[in-house]
């Protein structure tokens, strides 16, 4: 099962980045998400699967699942949801203003 | 010791306030007194009973990197020189400088360079002296381009700057590789273990790094082009940097690691051949010269060529010339560079074709550079200190034993002070004597006050006192300098008169013959510049590399640096997979093991492929909202994985997240202007595609090898252990996060708090500036 995790992982890496290297905002900020849910099913993973119960200490239970890389994950989760927003609302913002969602309008004019 | 070199720079930091009140006193007049006390404080140790005196102050104990003072004869010689000269220089300085310039960065700069030189004269360590020899490039650079609003100025600066730089670079490799070598960081030391060094394999190389840096800061041929620019600078930096004390920094420095290399046969070859040719081609040159500094600097470089050929033979006769003549260079030379700054001074202008007659005009003047020019021509006559260094010069050239360069370098010797004699008249009379030009000159000429010739007047009076005693200094001095470079040195006796049949006395003599002839037919055989160098120019060269530089540096740059933040993502994470892959291949990283593997369940499998599907669709997918929702479908795929994988807490800020996010992406939709999805070429596409690709595979590969390969035990153990204990909570993924990691925890906070400010302004600027609209 880890190995299918792994290239899910793997799959989600790639359609980020290819997002992410697109021009429109949306798509770009769509990516980050991705890359997100990438980078936490890595992590999940690297804990390894299904070894024991849900690590709420209970009498007679002696496996539980990693707790380390669901403590990092639910850290991770709450700062890529500020991260998202704050994008959006950027985005949003940079595009009323400029008239454009396309980043290869946005750069300086000093080069071309 | 320590005290001594560092009371420059302590003094430095007062300089400005005192330049405050340089309308009342000239700031020179404070700097005056910290090199007169510098040499006091040394003079004492000239004795008969000189032994090295050894003073050490830890600075990076660990790295074998202190400031390790050793000072032995040759130290002390040049220590004296950078004092003495210093003093003089500064004294006619505060003629020269009048009192509207920026007195207060002068000497600022001077009295950084003494301390610089200082220590690299003294320096045992070679990673201080490399330090300090850095810092006597810097502070001539901002010497060179005091006057920087003249572009000549700024030129020369930077010239040097580069050149000497890139000798000391050079000289700093050849010094890791010595210490590497040896496995001490001291010059001493490393004398010490000379068949170490002379049996290494890296031995050619560590010669030529460390002669580069010689080479570069003595101005030596190819590398002497950056001194005759370097005449921009004010006279009396020229008369003490790049006359007496900074060019001699290599001089030192051959001279310092000639122990360890003396027995290396490429040292002579090297040595003696590049100082020779500089020798000759550079005096050659000077004929040509019509600046009287450019004149100067050329004659500079050519008895820089002198001195460095004598340590080339590293015979005791040369090794003892060497060192002579270092202390008779700085007397003559120095006098001369005070001279021309006077002249220039009184008559507005250096330019020697409007110059003449000034004997009459100018005695004191005249006189002075009679005894220096004749001096430094070697005439023989008993009471100039020149004619001693030549014929030193002459008789250590005869008798080397060995290859042809052997046999060529009295030919050589004496061709080169053919033209030494030559500019030497010239300069002398093409100055004094002649039709006086005096309506081409922007000032009228009269003679300068006495307070400007009182420099030049100590230095001729040494000439002329070394000329009559000129074993004055030998055994209390002298000696112990040649001993520090050649061990086998024994006393030397200088002697005036050794007979009509003595060999350098005959080369002399004949030196003599040729120069007058040469000098009186000067305009006769003027034309030969039009053969060599003709057309050839060093300077041309440089100019065209450091042109190339700037283009080539340019275009790189521009290449990348495209302004398009799309193109810079695709430099970082293709960098990124190529550093990271390769490391992994390198290393034998990827590994891929099929044991304890979880069980697949066909719920599970049903998820991923959904959230395959969902991202794959995101690429493809034209309209804007289906992307946004599609997308939304792999956030809630991740959810419901860690629902299965026993990670309530996650699964339920996942859901909670995800739903908002959606929202918020709606939401924004809503907002953003409806604009279509752009049209990539192909070529964007597949590079595009084949960067996240290879990452994508990458990070499948390492998630597998991080599974597959385990070395030492999770950490989890403990927080699963000590979380009732210690943290006193059941649930260990929130004791984790409030209890035993809480301060990462807190900045979470604190990174949600700033997004959220941000988002609010963001917004809330909108707002006002719709108001204001």
């Amino acid at each position: 099962m880890e190995i299918i995790t792994s290239i899910l992982a793997g799959i989600l890496f790639a359609t980020a980045i290819y997002n992410i290297l697109q021009k429109q905002f949306l798509r770009i900020i769509i990516g980050t998400t991705l890359l997100t849910h990438g980078a936490h099913i890595f992590i999940f993973t690297s804990g390894r699967l299904k070894t024991g119960q849900p690590p709420v200490l209970t009498e007679g239970v002696s496996d539980y699942t990693d707790p380390l890389p669901q403590a990092l994950i639910l850290t991770s989760i709450v700062i890529s949801f500020g991260v998202t927003s704050l994008l959006l609302v950027l985005a949003y913002r940079t595009s009323e203003e400029n008239n454009t969602d396309n980043m290869e309008e946005l750069r300086g004019n000093e080069h071309e | 010791m320590i005290f001594a070199v560092l009371v420059p720079l302590l003094i430095a930091c007062f300089i400005p306030l005192l330049s405050k009140m340089k309308h009342r006193i000239h700031t020179g007049i404070f700097v005056f007194f910290v090199p007169l006390a510098i040499f006091l404080y040394f003079v004492r140790y000239i004795g008969e009973n000189f032994t090295p005196v050894r003073e050490t102050v830890n600075w990076i104990p660990s790295m074998g990197i202190n400031f390790d003072f050793y000072l032995d004869g040759l130290s002390l010689l040049f220590v004296l020189l950078i004092s003495g000269i210093g003093a003089l220089v500064v004294l006619y300085s505060i003629y020269y400088l009048d009192k509207q310039e920026r007195l207060g960065q002068f000497y600022v700069y001077l009295l950084m360079f003494m301390t610089a030189m200082l220590g690299v004269v003294l320096s045992d360590n070679v990673f201080v002296l490399y330090t300090f020899w850095e810092l006597t490039s810097i502070s001539s650079f901002l010497l060179i381009g005091y006057w920087h609003f003249k572009e000549r100025s700024r030129y020369g600066a930077l010239k040097s700057m580069m050149i000497t730089i890139f000798g000391g670079l050079s000289m700093l490799g050849g010094f890791v590789l010595l210490t590497v070598v040896t496995g001490t960081t001291s010059i001493q030391g490393m004398i010490d273990q000379t068949d170490t060094i002379l049996n290494s394999s890296y031995l050619p190389l560590i010669l030529i790094l460390v002669l580069l840096g010689a080479f570069t800061k003595s101005a030596q041929f190819p590398f002497h082009i950056w001194l005759p620019d370097a005449m921009e600078a004010p006279t009396p930096v020229s008369a003490y940097l790049h006359s007496a004390t900074m060019v001699k920094a290599g001089i030192f420095l051959v001279a310092r690691f000639s122990p360890i290399f003396s027995t290396y046969e490429w040292f002579f070859i090297i040595v003696s051949l590049v100082g020779i040719l500089t020798l000759c081609w550079a005096s050659y040159m000077a004929v040509r010269q019509t600046d009287l500094k450019a004149i100067l600097a050329f004659s500079t470089i050519s008895q820089l060529g002198m001195i460095m050929a004598m340590l080339g033979f590293g015979t005791q006769a040369a090794v003892f010339a060497a060192v002579f003549h270092i202390l008779s260079h700085a007397t003559f030379k120095g006098s001369l560079f005070m001279i021309a700054g006077i002249i220039d001074h009184e008559t507005g202008t250096r330019d020697i074709r409007k110059l003449g007659g000034l004997m009459t005009l100018m005695p004191i003047s005249a006189t002075l550079a009679l005894f220096g020019t004749f001096s430094m021509a070697g005439v023989p006559l008993p009471f100039l200190n020149g004619f001693y260094s030549k014929e030193l010069f002459f008789g250590s050239t005869l008798g080397l034993d060995g290859n042809i360069l052997s046999q060529a370098i009295p030919y050589l010797a004496v061709l080169g002070s053919i033209f030494t004699f030559v500019y030497s008249m010239y300069f002398f009379f093409g100055v004094f004597t002649g039709p006086k030009k005096l309506d081409q000159l922007p000032k009228k000429p009269h003679e300068a006050p006495i307070g400007m010739h009182l420099s030049p007047i100590i230095l001729v009076l040494g000439v002329i006192v070394i000329g009559i005693w000129p074993n004055l200094l030998n055994g209390s001095f002298l000696y112990h300098a040649a001993s520090a470079v050649n061990p086998a040195t024994t006393y030397y006796e200088v002697s005036f008169w050794h007979g009509f049949t003595y060999p350098p006395l005959l080369m002399s003599l004949a030196v003599v013959a040729v120069g007058t002839a040469l000098y009186l037919t000067r305009r006769k055989w003027e034309t030969v510049y039009g053969v060599l160098p003709g057309r050839l120019s060093l300077n041309k060269a440089y100019d065209g590399l450091m042109k190339r530089f700037d283009t080539y540096s340019d275009s790189l740059t521009n290449y990348y640096m495209t302004g398009s933040l799309k193109n810079y993502m695709a430099i970082i994470l293709g960098a990124t997979f190529l550093v990271t892959a390769g490391v992994m291949l390198y290393t034998g990283g990827f590994t891929i093991s099929f044991d304890n593997l979880a069980e697949v369940t066909i719920i599970e499998v049903a998820i991923i492929l959904a959230m395959i599907i969902a991202a794959v669709a995101t690429i493809f997918i034209n309209h804007n909202l289906a992307a946004v929702l599609v997308a939304g479908i792999v956030g809630y795929g991740v959810a419901m994985l860690f629902v299965i994988y026993r990670a309530p807490d996650l699964a339920l800020t996942q859901f909670v997240v995800e739903t908002i996010t959606v929202a918020l992406f709606l939401l924004c939709f809503y907002h953003l202007p409806k604009l279509r999805k752009r049209k990539e070429s192909a070529r964007s596409k597949w590079k595009n595609a084949s960067i996240a690709i290879s990452f994508g595979a990458m990070m499948t590969l390492i998630g597998i090898s991080t599974h597959s390969s385990r070395w030492f035990d999770s950490i989890s153990e403990y927080f699963l252990e000590t979380s009732y204990k210690l943290g006193g909570g059941d649930n260990v993924v929130n004791v984790i996060l409030v209890d035993m990691r809480g301060l990462d925890t807190l900045f979470e906070i604190a990174v949600l708090g700033i997004a959220a400010l941000a988002i609010f302004s963001l917004i809330k600027w909108k707002k006002n500036k719709g108001e204001a609209d």
